[in-house]
């Protein structure tokens, strides 16, 4: 049985904090609870292993920055850009997150039971087996999957309407699935509507269900809900834009 | 009698390596000049009537021709240049005002060159506008300068300003006028579909309006110039905009002429005047003497076309330039283009086109400066005109306090001028400055209006990058914002003048 | 980065400025300890009729001479006294902050609409415009705004400087400074204040010169370089002289793009177009998050891009504004309601008459 570690983080700065993160680590916890957090930056950040690391509080920004490995639970909402150039791992927030969610992630899984904000999934990118995965149970705003280059990024929008808009700009790789129907205008250029294969349903089924899982929701109406497919009108966005001198 | 100048140095050599000619003709053909002709199964070259148009270069198969300028040396001398000499030379021999083409050849300093643009580094993040947007969009004409409100029976206010008519552009970049008459109908519809497909309007000049560009003349500014030629209610009907022509960049304070050779079947029709006659132009507009006559040639064109189009003014910029401009903003015009001292032509006088007037850099400046001075602002648009080479001269005259520029040299460039600046000869063989329907027709307007617009593109896109560069997503931000420009090399008084920081600072 | 708070209490209730400094300087990490400042209203009520000018002195003697003379020539002095302070270890004091409750002659500004505003607002630019030792950084009724800058100008330090808890306020805004220029100035973070308004900003505008060339064109004079200044005259002359209703003044400084304005239906679009066309010059571009408030009013907006953080609570009778939702826990850890508008969507919240 690992270890279990608890940590009171009430007026601790968050460079002592992770230092005593890290060291549970080192020395073999296996599950740290960290209490009282109150926008303290940076927790999981460049963490390696497989340790669960359970937030009750406001996760501070940049969470799970650099991961690879482990896994970090926010009972809460967390701020800006959690799960920021991510390697591996995984972030389960129970509540919503701020801006630029998942923010150029490389790997690993980053689900977000509420909301989230602008340019959510910016730039995630997929190289040969990582593959980033985001899911938002609730609505993201505006500029959703910006310059994404690869990766899943799956909106549920379980708590009412979407509000993003200029879904997938600059998008040349990865996929965003959005359940239920997407407004044209609502996507930026770059972007295109596919219709959703039964292939890809039998991809996105497992997510959607540990997802589910995560949550405590039932996964069936969402194995069967109906989602529009947005991938990248092209690779190059670039491309003829440029000419040589 | 004679002179006793003989033959002078040559301005041009034209040669031809004979190892690379195949003898094909396609020289003599394109030159329209007479620099090639045959003698038996050899091509001679009269280099004295070369105007450097590249004409011949471009359709030689083997690369065989080669021009050199100045091939032969004068004395060097520091004061008395070459083309002060050969200026003398032909005056002294002619006795009269010597006529140029194209903009000035002074080599003063460009102001432009000396302005640099800003970027975001870290305080401010910069705008991808790839996947942002970034708006170039820009309104042309009068704008409130506040806003008035009614409240609705249910309490919900409503809008009581009423707005001018304002013309669209996509980019602000438009193309200037250059009169039917100067230019051919081939370059005009080229430009006139380059504007169509670009979303922007270009101006006739003051030549009237060819039948041929009927179907494009919601994208056209028709032009009422001194000599009112083509001028009647239908031509004003027709145009998106009309513009007074008060000035020229090129020659300030004069007139213009268009020569009778130039004055063909067609010129004739669109003009309204005889084949052949001269169309002269005078230098004021004579139901116009003094500026409280400018408002009534406002009201009257105001009248005449129900309200429904912007009215445009343009002048030169000379030294009142503030005062100028503001005393026909007060006329009621919508717009008002400034042509710096820079600005083209189709023939000047050189003395004029090389000593009056000042750089557009400084006329924007201080237009700018004075019309938000006096609350006049919002009152009149501001397009700069005169030798706009660049989109970054375009940055540059919007943060300066332009909302538009007007390019003319650069989009006839676009065409295949090559800026020879022997337009008043109306032999162009890239069949642009010329009414003679064989050169007329070597433009296509199918390639020429594509290159045109690409050009208008390319320039559109690379504003989109400066502007995002420089963290700004709409135009009206990078209007007047001269905080993003620096001076680099250029004395206080004119940084002063320009209100630019040094570099640096 | 900077780091932003506000907080409204919708019924006039008093707050005392212990909370706002916790919540401010659980923000730190946003700031660079090189300035800090804070602004109140409801604070003044023995003075309630009077404009409340804090001014910044290099010396009480000369410099102070000359604000004297400037108000006595626009007015009357009806009280004056040094600001209470408390040396603070690591804060290094440069100036006398000091408080003057003024009563403007309104007969000086005939023919104005609202003369005793033209006054105040005539007299803060000839003070700060002129070196004369003497920054104005504050001229409202029952209004003051708090700041200091230097190193060790850090929220906390501030705070217990000006003993803020000791005032009282139903509308506080914050500013927790990250310095890019002249760190060393007591009058350079926020918030920045004229008469009514006051202006908390998180970010740097791309279009200050623009904006300052648009403003001063009226009259205004901006000598701090700094955006919140432009931003609060910019704000003063859309709706106090212009009489823009705050959310049109809003979205003339923050506009929707023209493709969402050509998807409205007609009379909406005429209204964006009017604003856009009137206001083209006022329009503030780059990243922004700012919170202003008046005596009625609080409300919160960002750049249309959406390039800096704006987190909304609700509780009760409280609406907060902040750059991170721990400043809004730090102050009120039952908040119930926590949102991040999306830009152009204004949050507005007014005091009840």
């Amino acid at each position: 049985m690992a270890k279990k570690v608890t940590i009171d983080a009430k007026g601790v700065h968050y460079t002592p904090l992770n230092q005593q993160v890290r060291k549970a680590i080192a020395d073999g916890a296996g599950e740290i609870v960290i209490n009282n957090v109150l926008g303290q930056r940076f927790i999981g950040n460049g963490l390696r292993g497989d340790a669960t690391i359970r937030v009750n509080g406001v996760a501070g920004g940049d969470l799970a920055m650099f991961m690879s490995g482990p896994t970090v639970i926010v009972h809460g909402n967390a701020e800006h850009a959690p799960g920021n150039t991510m390697d591996s791992g995984k972030v389960v927030i129970h509540g919503s997150a701020g801006d630029a969610v998942a923010h150029s992630m490389r790997g690993g899984k980053v689900f977000v039971r509420g909301d989230i904000g602008y340019r959510g999934g910016i730039h995630m990118k997929q190289y040969q087996a990582q593959r980033p995965i985001l899911v938002v149970g609730g609505s993201a705003q505006t500029f959703l999957g910006e310059y994404m280059a690869g990766g899943l990024l799956i909106v549920l929008g379980l708590d009412g309407v979407m509000k993003a808009r200029e879904i997938g700009s600059g998008i040349h790789g990865g996929e965003i699935v959005i359940r239920g129907d997407v407004d044209d205008a609502c996507l930026a250029s770059g972007a295109k509507k596919v219709p959703l294969t039964d292939e890809d349903r039998a991809r996105i089924v497992p997510v959607l269900r540990e997802f589910a899982d995560d949550f405590g929701l039932d996964a069936e109406p969402l194995v069967k809900a109906n989602y529009t497919r947005i991938v990248p009108a092209s690779a190059r966005p670039f491309a003829g834009k440029y000419t040589w001198e | 009698m004679s002179s006793n100048f003989g033959s002078m140095p040559l301005r041009y050599r034209i040669s031809i390596d004979r190892k690379q000619c195949m003898e094909c003709g396609r020289c003599i053909d394109n030159c329209s000049y007479g620099v090639f002709r045959r003698d038996g199964d050899r091509i001679l070259i009269n280099s004295r009537k070369c105007t450097a148009c590249h004409r011949c270069l471009t359709y030689c198969p083997r690369d065989a021709i080669m021009l050199e300028e100045q091939p032969c040396d004068y004395r060097s001398h520091p004061v008395w240049t070459r083309a002060v000499r050969e200026s003398i030379y032909n005056q002294s021999r002619t006795g009269k005002i010597i006529l140029a083409g194209m903009g000035s050849v002074s080599n003063l300093p460009i102001i432009f060159d000396h302005l640099m643009l800003d970027a975001c580094q870290v305080t401010t993040p910069p705008t991808d506008p790839l996947r942002e947007p970034v708006e170039l969009r820009t309104y042309l004409g009068k704008k409130p300068s506040r806003l008035d409100f009614k409240q609705k029976a249910n309490g919900d206010v409503e809008l009581s300003t009423e707005l001018a008519p304002n013309l669209m552009v996509e980019t602000p970049i438009l193309l200037g006028h250059m009169s039917f008459g100067a230019i051919s109908l081939n370059a005009h519809i080229s430009m006139a579909r380059a504007a169509q497909e670009t979303g922007t309007y270009m101006g006739t000049g003051e030549g009237g309006l060819h039948p041929g560009l009927y179907p494009y003349q919601d994208r056209m500014i028709v032009q009422i110039a001194s000599g009112r030629f083509g001028v009647n209610i239908d031509y004003l009907e027709r145009g998106a905009a009309i513009e007074l022509k008060l000035g020229q960049g090129a020659k300030p304070g004069i007139g213009g002429h268009l020569p009778g050779e130039k004055v063909s079947a067609d010129v004739s029709k669109t003009r309204m005047i005889p084949e052949g006659s001269d169309a002269i132009s005078p230098a004021p507009h004579h139901d116009i003497y003094g500026i409280e006559d400018l408002p009534q040639l406002v009201r009257s064109v105001r009248e005449a076309t129900g309200g429904k189009k912007p009215i445009f003014a343009k002048i030169a910029a000379v030294n009142n330039n503030a005062e100028n401009v503001v005393a026909v903003a007060r006329s009621g015009v919508d717009a008002i283009a400034i042509d710096g001292f820079r600005g083209g032509t189709g023939a000047a006088p050189r003395v004029f086109r090389d000593h009056v007037g000042i750089p557009i850099e400084v006329a924007i400046a201080t237009a700018d400066k004075e019309l938000r001075k006096q609350g006049l602002r919002n009152e009149v648009s501001l397009i700069a005109c005169g030798s706009i080479r660049e989109s970054a001269d375009v940055m540059k005259s919007i943060a300066l306090g332009a909302d538009a520029v007007y390019i003319a040299t650069a989009a006839l460039a676009a065409m295949g001028c090559r800026v020879c600046g022997n337009c008043y000869q109306g032999l162009c063989p890239w069949g642009i400055a010329t009414q003679r329907q064989d050169l007329v027709d070597r433009l296509n307007p199918d390639v020429a209006s594509k290159q045109v617009a690409n050009l208008i593109h390319a320039w559109t896109l690379e504003i989109t990058e400066l502007m995002g560069a420089a963290g700004i997503n709409s135009i009206e931000s990078l209007r007047g914002n001269r905080d993003r420009l620096r001076g680099y090399m250029l004395d206080e008084g004119l940084l002063n003048i320009l209100d630019v920081k040094s570099v640096g600072a | 980065m900077c780091g932003i708070f506000g907080v409204m209490d919708k019924r006039r209730q008093m707050m005392d400025g212990s909370g706002i400094r916790d919540a401010l300087s659980i923000m730190n990490e946003r700031g660079s300890g090189e300035g800090a400042g804070y602004v109140a209203y409801g604070i003044y009520p023995d003075y309630q009729n009077c404009y409340a000018l804090h001014v910044l002195l290099d010396n009480p003697g000369k410099s102070k001479a000359v604000v004297d003379a400037t108000l006595e020539q626009w007015g009357a002095i009806e009280h004056e006294e040094a600001i209470p302070t408390c040396d603070q270890p690591n804060l290094r004091t440069t100036c006398t902050p000091w408080r003057y409750f003024f009563k403007p002659d309104a007969t000086l500004a005939p023919g104005s609409t609202s003369p005793e505003k033209d006054i105040i607002t005539n007299l803060v630019m000839q003070i700060n415009a002129a070196q004369n030792g003497a920054e104005v950084i504050s001229s409202g009724k029952n209004v003051g705004v708090f700041k200091a800058g230097g190193s060790g100008a850090w929220p906390e330090d501030v705070a217990n400087y000006y003993r803020i808890q000791d005032y009282e306020g139903y509308i506080w805004l914050a500013h927790n400074r990250y310095a890019t220029a002249s760190p060393e100035k007591w009058e350079r973070p926020d918030p920045f204040n004229l008469h009514d308004w006051s202006v908390v900003e998180n970010g740097k505008i791309t279009t200050y010169g623009a904006n300052r060339r648009y403003i001063e064109s009226f009259g205004y004079t901006c000598s701090m370089s700094t955006d919140s200044e432009v931003i609060t005259y910019l704000i003063d002359l859309l709706v106090r002289k212009h009489g823009l209703d705050i959310n049109l003044a809003i979205r003339a400084l923050a506009p929707p793009y023209w493709d969402e304005i050509d998807r409205m239906p007609e009379a909406e679009q005429k209204l964006n177009r009017a604003l856009r066309f009137a206001y083209g010059s006022a329009t503030m571009n780059g990243p922004f998050t700012i919170v202003a408030a008046n005596p009625d009013m609080m409300v919160g907006f960002t750049d249309r891009g959406k390039l800096r953080p704006m987190v909304v609570g609700e509780c009760d009778d409280r609406l907060y504004i902040a750059s991170e939702e721990v400043a809004i826990r730090a102050m009120e850890p039952k908040v119930e309601s926590i949102t991040r508008p999306a830009a152009g969507e204004p949050v507005i919240g007014r005091v009840a008459p």
